[in-house]
């Protein structure tokens, strides 16, 4: 720093007025390497090739490729008028929200509720979410690490270090069985030292798609407690993993039954298609009501410096979509399994005869009208994954393709190395994140099998045409 | 295991917390200018025993016990403290939100066209790019710095979309603490209560320049300027572009030349916090001139700015950082740092409020219409001045000067009553106002002018 100055006093001229600039300040600032994720869709933007496809971030699509907005949401806006707002009118909606979210993610009866014994404030999204205890755990705990495991979001890795929270992982996932390291995820519990801090993904793993079972949840929770652990969870897809809201809440119960005092990051983002307006919730379970007060005004005191308050117009939606009984039903028929998108239909055996009857019992219009109000997410991703499999076994690929149905939720773990995930972006203009993670939201009936032969193509045979693998894997 | 597991049961929540280290006095906040040694303990956490045993077979102790209530947040302590009176000549001037003659809050005609356009277009609700909405950004620029303006046409601004004042100065703390570590923040005594505490959680030193003068109830200009010429070279001076807060005491134009002429001589670096561009004077140029006059003299700025105010937008969340660079090779790579700053913040901003902005100023017909509400505000602030200081030159009687009212400019006013005279005007007159004497003209109306005439008269000459 001090080379820089005098650096820069020697390039000044004496004259304060018509000095013209002849260094920045900015110099030393290099160029940020691009997020890996956000990359992707720029490389996706930029390339003008028609069936380009992007399996980059993890926004939901429709079978159309495009970009949905829930039923519930539309509802939800049209009661919400620009009202006018006092700063109480927003803090008793962000308390009602906060309400909402914690019953969503610990029970609409558990104790924990019940007792208030929670601190819950709003949030950025879960990236906010996670950040705000991120701070709050070098604040209170300064010494602390964090445990995450590996593989994880990227950007977990940059929040708790510019949290400047240091950063070990524990084993997750396996690359041979492409699923759950689960003997090594327990073994590096064990030697983490008594009372360290975990990140976990209560359901649809980012990247892998990888879940523990309820047994080895079970048996997580149990070796937490001995180690006395902090298990801190992002619950990122509440509702998208199985389609079923309390399903995907399993690990958390699991957890709160065995008493442990959890923390929470929840994201709004995917499960109600409300990515740009950043609502999410943080959640510290406490011992009792008033250390719920404490620590909340404490959070609400670290968010004051970041950002000050959360964005209203976010909060409003998601608070009257999960207190309006009416509008919450329908969100959950969204989330849920439920009728296929219209065109899908056409496209298998089965729902073809699925038509046939339900154009004699309910009429072709009552069909046309329910199967086009309900957009199911989870089972549309569902359907992708078994249609991208069958389409790379119906090719004669080699590889063993069963962990794309194994695995749950938004993305697959392909496997993919990043010289093949180059190849598809050069050569097929198929974009993914350089450790192979596909979006199965990107993935349509329309381009399923382009995508299916492209895999192909860079899994099975070299740029130069030459097969790769001569034996079933 | 078990018998670990009790042993921790019975044991007060000050051991548990030593097995941490807390108590052992192990801290380190990382903070230059809150300066903890290992001797000290951690503010944060009280090391006294509850003397309670907690049952730990079927729940964990929690490890915050320890974790103190955080001290209430002054400004909005002041609307709790005016909800829980009844008095019916009840008054609120303490947070600087604009309220109507009727004193009710205020949405204003072109964002509620706004909000509406976004309705019926149904647009999606996908992520914006880390730096927010393009849109927002061009037009949130232009505002600030004149569409014409060669730093925009050359391409030397990095703006990047920020949630309000709050998280744009955040977004600039954090880039000064990478890139100019040690660096110190000068800071206006008085300044915003906020900034301080955002230089401190993004580990920014700062310390204070003479601003404020109470004997002439005006600007400490000569202490300002020593204050400036003495700070080591390249430290960031934060200035309020106009409306000082909570002051109301802005530089003349001349001064502020006198102001960018010392900053240049001492390679300083200014950084301007825009939170009440339109406010102060009812025209978004003028506002802006300070600002303007900088980056004329082809300074490297850096910029806040917040729509809280000026588009009532408080609640959305929308402002942005701009930093103002030699060259746009130097504007990209600041503005890719900021990326990677706001990426582990909250990944990327909210977008509705952008929207409404780049719709409100990005729209011609709508723009003329938000000028003209925009005067209108400041109008009625304006009024609200000139019926208080009449009402306090016609009262008093002892001649004192209380012309500051009408120099002032913006929301707020300083009005020079210092903690008792401001304790006296809640306790005996219902007025509710900061400790430090500001009042929020925002929350007065013409009619309850004599009203705030006469207490403010009776502290200043009856009260300590």
């Amino acid at each position: 720093m001090m080379i820089m100055w005098r650096y820069l006093r020697r390039g000044m001229s004496t004259s304060t007025r018509v000095r013209a600039l002849r260094r920045s300040w900015w110099d030393h600032v290099t160029p940020a390497p691009k997020d890996p994720i956000n990359a992707v869709t720029e490389a996706f933007l930029a390339d003008p090739c028609p069936y380009k496809i992007n399996l980059g971030v993890g926004a939901y699509r429709d079978d159309d490729g495009k970009p949905v907005v829930l039923q519930c949401v539309r509802e939800a806006e049209g009661k919400i008028a620009a009202t006018n707002f006092l700063e109480s009118t927003c803090a008793a909606i962000s308390s009602k929200l906060v309400e909402e979210s914690a019953k969503l993610v610990y029970g609409e009866d558990s104790d924990v509720i019940k007792e208030g014994r929670f601190a819950g404030v709003q949030a950025l999204s879960g990236t906010g979410a996670c950040r705000l205890f991120a701070e709050f755990q070098r604040r209170f705990y300064p010494d602390s690490r964090i445990y995450m495991p590996d593989p994880t979001w990227s950007n977990h890795h940059n929040i708790w270090r510019d949290a400047q929270v240091p950063i070990r992982t524990f084993h997750y996932y396996h690359p041979d069985s492409k699923g759950l390291n689960f003997v090594a995820l327990m073994d590096d519990v064990k030697n983490a030292p008594n009372g360290s801090f975990f990140l976990l993904h209560p359901c649809a793993h980012n990247p892998t798609g990888v879940d523990p079972s309820d047994e080895q949840w079970q048996e997580i929770s149990s070796l937490f407690k001995v180690k006395n652990h902090f298990p801190f969870f992002d619950m990122a897809y509440q509702g998208f993993a199985s389609g079923d809201l309390e399903r995907d809440a399993r690990a958390i119960r699991i957890f709160l039954d065995d008493g442990h005092l959890i923390g929470c990051a929840q994201s709004f983002a995917k499960n109600m298609a409300l990515y740009g307006h950043r609502v999410g919730c943080l959640s510290l379970l406490c011992d009792d009501k008033i250390q719920a007060v404490a620590i909340k005004s404490q959070l609400q005191q670290i968010a004051s410096t970041i950002y000050g308050s959360p964005p209203i117009h976010g909060m409003l939606a998601v608070s009257k979509i999960l207190s309006d009984p009416d509008i919450k039903a329908i969100w959950l028929k969204e989330v849920k399994v439920y009728f296929s998108s219209f065109s899908f239909l056409f496209h298998s055996l089965f729902t073809s005869i699925f038509i046939i009857t339900c154009i004699r019992t309910i009429g072709l219009m009552h069909l046309l009208i329910i199967s086009t109000c309900y957009k199911d997410m989870a089972t549309r991703v569902q359907r992708m994954r078994a249609t991208l499999k069958e389409a790379l076994e119906k090719l004669g690929s080699p590889l063993n393709w069963q962990p794309i149905t194994n695995q749950v939720g938004m993305f697959c773990f392909s496997g993919l190395t990043p010289d093949e995930v180059d190849r598809l972006a050069k050569e097929f203009h198929v974009y993914m994140t350089y450790d192979g993670r596909i979006s199965m939201a990107g993935v349509t009936t329309k381009n399923v099998d382009y995508l299916a032969s492209a895999i192909h193509e860079v899994t099975a045979f070299d740029q130069d045409g030459k097969i790769l693998h001569t034996v079933c894997a | 295991m078990a018998s670990s597991l009790l042993s921790l049961a019975s044991a007060s929540p000050s051991a548990s917390l030593s097995s941490h280290g807390i108590s052992k006095g192990k801290l380190n906040l990382g903070n230059a200018s809150l300066c903890f040694n290992k001797e000290k303990t951690n503010p944060f956490i009280k090391t006294k025993s509850f003397g309670r045993i907690s049952m730990v077979i079927t729940s964990n102790v929690s490890r915050f016990e320890g974790i103190t209530m955080a001290p209430p947040d002054p400004i909005l302590g002041v609307s709790e403290a005016f909800k829980a009176d009844n008095h019916e000549l009840k008054l609120n001037l303490g947070v600087g939100a604009y309220r109507t003659e009727e004193l009710q809050p205020y949405v204003l005609n072109v964002v509620k066209k706004a909000d509406k356009l976004l309705l019926e277009r149904g647009e999606n609700r996908e992520y914006l790019p880390i730096e927010g909405l393009a849109a927002f950004n061009k037009v949130t620029a232009e505002l600030l710095f004149g569409a014409d303006n060669p730093v925009i046409k050359q391409q030397r601004v990095a703006t990047v979309q920020g949630l309000s004042g709050t998280g744009s100065l955040r977004l600039a703390a954090a880039l000064i603490e990478r890139y100019f570590p040690g660096a110190k923040v000068l800071i206006s005594s008085p300044t915003w209560g906020n900034h301080k505490n955002i230089f401190n959680d993004a580990r920014v030193p700062w310390s204070e320049y003479r601003y404020y003068d109470p004997k002439t109830v005006g600007l400490d200009f000569e202490g300002m300027i020593a204050d400036i010429k003495a700070a080591s070279e390249g430290s960031f001076i934060l200035l309020h572009g106009c409306a000082h807060n909570p002051t109301g005491i802005d530089p003349t134009p001349e001064q502020w030349g006198i102001i960018a002429d010392v900053i240049q001589e001492k390679n300083h670096i200014p950084f301007f916090d825009i939170a009440y561009q339109g406010f102060a004077s009812g025209s978004l140029d003028t506002d802006a001139a300070s600002v303007r006059m900088f980056v004329a003299r082809g300074m490297e700025v850096i910029a806040a700015q917040s729509y809280s105010k000026n588009l009532g937008l408080y609640a959305e969340r929308i402002g942005a950082i701009n930093v103002v660079c030699s060259s746009p090779d130097a504007a990209s790579r600041v503005k890719s740092q900021l990326k990677r700053i706001a990426r582990p913040m909250y990944s990327n901003p909210p977008v509705h409020g952008a929207r409404i902005v780049a719709n409100v100023v990005g729209d011609p017909a709508l723009f003329k219409e938000w000028n003209v509400e925009m005067e209108m505000m400041a109008g009625r602030i304006k009024n609200v001045r000139q019926k208080l200081f009449d009402g306090l030159s016609s009262k008093d009687k002892s001649g004192k000067d209380w012309s500051f009212v009408l120099k002032q400019i913006g929301m707020f006013s300083f009005t020079g009553l210092n903690k008792a005279q401001c304790d006296n005007m809640t306790n005996k007159w219902h007025v509710y106002m900061t400790k430090d004497g500001r009042i929020s003209l925002a929350g007065l109306s013409l009619a309850k002018c004599e009203y705030l005439a006469d207490a403010i008269i009776d502290s200043y000459h009856n009260v300590g």
